[in-house]
């Protein structure tokens, strides 16, 4: 499957038109940060939707709450294996698993082996995480350090290449914002602008995170108070890819050359912005749950060069 | 005292906490996303309990540093003694957007 040029004219209408219905499995192939959407749900039967369109990239896994046991999702071991057996199934293996965090849910010891036990079972074996708020709730917030922290030398950002892309790890659920959001700090903001300096605008730029990266609901905290101070340091690439997740729901804005895009959890969905009182887990019935559970493919497309997001879930 | 027996027995699913446990002066519970009451006012030497009553996990971080707590699960509990007068504030680490305030006179 290619991306034809009717598609990449297809107005912001119809774009936006498509998102509010990609529940089941919709692309967004991104190209010099416009989305092109196609509807796949009317393509072949292989719901994992990646073959002939690009090269997968990488998996992002998000929000696996083991630990987790109340009604919305009794078996969240359950639905991570099931995701793992769906990224397993993929006829061509992504070279990366990109984890964006609330890998447990009480950050207990038990919930993170459990978790990496699991984890061992992915045929693709390089794994870069950063911890969600669920990950740092350890009265010494050192049980996702002692397992994860190598990479950033405990300090939870980092970077890394691979295949020309360059990838960034954020850390915005250490220190908050009178309110409730999400916060860098000055030290990792500068450490960011030090990391992109020395890198040509025509890099493509992954950054992950746990919450996002933009405000999406200042009442519940979904979002990061000094967010727009990395955002500005990013805005000369010609490509960048930001990719969060924290709200168990499929969240999507474009600026300029910026993706954003929010991950569903494998555990359970929340509810959308401002309906209902609080973010809690949202019940669904049984047979529903699956379809509101799922991950995100990035494949690089190469022609034109760009990265392509598809959201597929594990029903 | 009364009132606020009231406003929880309003409030409903407390079954686990009487009305009486409810208004005790050092007890504050998390419910519906939120520390009730918000604000405490105890004599040096109090030990402050924290009691989760929501299906989701809270924490409890002093602001200054000063105490903070495991994952609260539901039901789950945390204290903290209270020996010097002062203000001090704290925040859910989970969900930030809950602060609270222990006065100590």
């Amino acid at each position: 499957m290619t991306v034809s040029d009717d598609q990449t004219l297809l107005s912001r209408r119809k774009a936006l038109k498509c998102m509010a219905f990609g529940g089941a499995g919709t692309l967004f192939a991104i190209t010099g940060g416009v989305f092109t959407p196609i509807d796949l749900a009317a393509a072949a039967g292989d719901k994992r939707l990646t073959a002939g369109l690009g090269k997968p990239l990488f998996v992002q896994i998000s929000d696996t709450h083991i630990g987790f046991n109340k009604e919305a999702n009794p078996d969240v071991n359950g639905t991570l294996t099931r995701t793992i057996d769906l990224v397993n199934a993929m006829s061509e293996q992504p070279a990366l698993i990109i984890h964006t965090g609330d890998i447990t849910h009480l950050s207990k010891p038990a919930e993170f082996d459990a978790a990496q036990q699991m984890f061992s079972r992915l045929r693709t074996t390089e794994m870069h995480t950063t911890p969600g708020e669920h990950d740092t709730a350890d009265a010494t917030v050192t049980e996702y350090f002692s397992r994860f922290g190598k990479a950033s030398d405990n300090k939870g950002y980092y970077s890394f290449d691979h295949g020309g892309v360059h990838f960034v790890a954020l850390i915005n659920v250490l220190q908050f914002k009178p309110g409730g959001l999400g916060t860098l700090g000055p030290d990792q903001l500068a450490w960011l602008a030090d990391d992109l300096k020395g890198r040509t605008s025509s890099t493509p730029i992954v950054v992950f995170a746990h919450m996002p990266l933009w405000t999406i609901y200042e009442p519940w905290g979904w979002g990061t108070g000094d967010a727009d101070q990395a955002v500005g340091l990013l805005r000369r690439f010609g490509s960048v890819t930001i990719l969060n997740g924290h709200i168990h729901q499929i969240v999507q804005k474009v600026e300029g050359n910026m993706t954003f895009h929010t991950a569903r959890s494998t555990a359970f969905p929340q509810p959308a912005a401002g309906t209902g009182p609080s973010p809690g887990p949202l019940k669904v019935p049984a047979d529903q749950l699956p379809g509101m559970l799922g991950i995100t493919n990035v494949l690089v497309v190469e022609r034109p060069r760009s990265l392509a997001l598809v959201d597929t879930t594990i029903a | 005292m009364a009132a606020a027996g009231a406003v929880l027995l309003g409030l409903g699913g407390f079954e686990a906490l009487s009305a009486a446990q409810a208004a005790d002066p050092t007890r504050i519970v998390v419910k519906n996303f939120m520390f009730q009451p918000m604000s405490l006012t105890v004599k040096a030497g109090s030990t402050v309990t924290w009691t989760n009553m929501d299906e989701e996990p809270h924490t409890v971080v002093s602001s200054s540093g000063l105490f903070r707590s495991n994952a609260l699960d539901t039901k789950d509990s945390f204290s903290f003694k209270f020996e010097k007068a002062g203000t001090y504030g704290f925040v859910c680490s989970i969900h930030p957007q809950m602060v609270g305030t222990i006065v100590v006179q």
